[in-house]
């Protein structure tokens, strides 16, 4: 397993467990009394690092290199899945995947940023940042959702639309914009969740939905806090400064009534129980499509527009 | 001393002395540095008439060019920007507020106002980049909100002026969630069945381009305005290339397919007052 960097006396300790466990199966020498003794101390300072995490933290936590991506929740949750390709003008983005599936008996519609585990992966899904024809294809894939009167489910995880000279040539601000419109009045129910990174525009562009929900240890802001800090401090050396002033994570953002739901992770993160992991989100997608099951598409717009209407905190005199 | 010195055009002005409405008897040209008369300046709708650089202009003016007669009714100007995360970086949220208002005299980085214009009452909603850079905050998209709202019950075309950096970062989240509020009433503005146009002015980008802004049944423009999604120096960085020339201009917008034309300011009113003529009047009902 990857350890972050503030997992550091977890990793020592785990060497040490696994030392043990090493001479211990050697058969020599009598370890059990270390062994327990080890794993009860992993566990204590497990829940002691775990029980107050800082928002630059759970960051970190979201971006694990381990951490379930979209395809992984795909693959536990969707039964019977078939991936769509392509835009239909340009090409097909591999940052973000769409598709039709089964949750169970109930057909849903699926759509989300996918990063890559190791370098060649990393580089052909541009490390989960979409271009304009990602969200092109996100968006003909809802059409086809609401042809169909099928939910859509989307995942967001992404660093950011792609800032390149070619998305810039393509529309990426029009594509991202026109995602945001159509989304709005699509007449059929939308369940969003980040389930790593929500930054920006980039996630917003598949996050116009009837429920938002985050999982426990993700963040979704306008900005990183590194490009917050670089901009506002002039120096990537206020990350953490950045987090907490932007109040970015699931819990914030629950408080400030910018999403709906939070999505408990395994102890320790998504990564530690990927299974679990998949079984929580997929009680949310379930817990969705009952309560949204009766609602009238008009009903359904209707609600939506207003309750992103209703976002924003201002005076008035 | 130093050794080398910084020759870019531009860089060595410090904030405070760049002013966007002129004072004294001449004004020099932030492009081609020409000095002319401030009258003339003014006159000319602050374009200069040497090289067609066209200065950053706000709301107000805005208004008083495309009105007719210059007679307009603000709209919302009651709404000011709160201070929903207690932000501090270097400097509180607060604090910078305070000086924006002081400095501008506006309540917040985006006004609204209804009048004729070619004689159809049409809603009009301009940002001014002297508030905080023009950035889209809760209370900006509160005003884009409700003045779209407004075009949607009194049926009469809108105009949306955009000039800004983008969202409004001491505003986090919030202002992100003022991109898909604005399109969201867009959306609803649609069935209305009239026209929507969407001036792109210099500088517009980050979330205001990717929400409002690129929405317009027309995308129109102000000559060589950037107008981009990520910002010149973040997609340098990110590629590690110098970018072409001309690079997020009105011009290539209007070349890879997202403006539909880019207008001169001294024809603005013309042609948009023709726009609303051609397309906008049938569906207007009440055009008292």
């Amino acid at each position: 397993m990857v350890f972050l960097e503030f997992e550091k006396t977890l990793e020592d300790l785990q060497e040490q467990l696994e030392k043990a466990e090493e001479t211990q199966s050697e058969g020599k020498v009598d370890m059990t009394e270390t062994i327990n003794q080890l794993s009860s101390i992993i566990e204590k300072e497990t829940k002691n690092i775990y029980k107050n995490l800082t928002r630059w933290q759970r960051v970190q936590l979201s971006r694990h290199p381990e951490r379930p991506y979209t395809l992984d929740y795909i693959n536990h949750i969707i039964s019977g899945f078939i991936e769509l390709h392509g835009d239909r003008l340009v090409k097909d983005d591999k940052a973000l995947v769409a598709g039709f599936g089964k949750v169970d008996n109930q057909t849903v519609c699926i759509i989300g940023h996918q990063k890559g585990r190791n370098t060649k992966q990393r580089q052909e899904r541009n490390f989960g940042m979409a271009n304009p024809e990602g969200y092109r294809k996100a968006l003909r894939i809802m059409k086809l959702a609401e042809k169909f009167e099928v939910p859509i489910i989307t995942l967001i995880d992404t660093p950011g639309a792609y800032p390149g000279i070619e998305a810039e040539e393509r529309g990426q601000g029009e594509a991202i914009a026109r995602n945001l419109m159509e989304m709005s009045v699509l007449k059929v129910p939308i369940l969003c969740v980040v389930i790593g990174e929500g930054a920006s525009g980039g996630a917003l562009g598949i996050g116009v939905g009837d429920r938002v929900a985050m999982l426990e240890h993700t963040w979704y802001s306008v900005i990183s806090p590194e490009s917050c800090s670089s901009i506002l401090w002039r120096n990537w050396e206020h990350k953490e400064e950045a987090a907490e002033a932007l109040q970015l994570t699931a819990e914030d953002m629950l408080k400030n009534k910018l999403i709906d739901r939070v999505i408990k992770e395994p102890f320790g993160g998504a990564h530690r129980n990927p299974e679990l992991a998949c079984k929580n989100v997929k009680s949310e997608i379930k817990r969705f499509i009952r309560d949204y099951r009766e609602m009238n598409a008009d009903e359904l717009v209707k609600n939506r527009v207003e309750k992103f209407g209703q976002m924003g905190v201002y005076h008035e005199d | 001393m130093s050794w080398y010195k910084r020759l870019s055009e531009g860089i060595r002005t410090k904030t405070e002395d760049k002013k966007s409405t002129p004072d004294g008897l001449w004004h020099k040209c932030e492009s081609c540095k020409i000095a002319i008369s401030t009258k003339d300046f003014l006159s000319n709708l602050q374009v200069c008439p040497e090289c067609g650089h066209h200065h950053k202009i706000d709301a107000e003016s805005y208004f008083k060019i495309l009105f007719d007669d210059q007679k307009f009714t603000k709209l919302f100007n009651n709404i000011s920007p709160a201070d929903p995360l207690n932000f501090q970086d270097t400097k509180k949220y607060k604090d910078r507020i305070e000086k924006a208002i002081a400095n501008t005299k506006l309540n917040e980085a985006a006004s609204a106002a209804i009048g004729k214009i070619s004689g159809v009452k049409t809603v009009i909603a301009a940002m001014d980049f002297r508030f905080i850079g023009g950035s889209m905050s809760s209370a900006v998209g509160e005003i884009l909100a409700r003045a779209i709202d407004k075009a949607t019950q009194e049926t009469t075309p809108l105009i949306i002026i955009s000039k800004s950096g983008g969202a409004r970062m001491m505003e986090a989240a919030f202002s992100l969630m003022q991109m898909a509020k604005t399109s969201a009433k867009l959306a609803i503005y649609q069935k209305t069945g009239l026209p929507y146009i969407s001036l792109l002015t210099n500088p517009t980008t980050g979330g205001v381009t990717a929400s409002f802004a690129m929405l317009g049944d027309f995308n129109i423009a102000e000559p060589k305005a950037l107008i981009g999604f990520a910002g010149p120096r973040v997609i340098k960085e990110t590629i590690g290339k110098d970018l072409p020339q001309g690079f997020q201009s009105s011009e290539f917008l209007k070349e890879h397919g997202f403006i539909d034309f880019i207008v001169h300011r001294s024809d603005l009113k013309q042609k948009i007052g023709n726009l609303i003529l051609l397309v906008g009047k049938k569906k207007v009902k009440s055009n008292t």
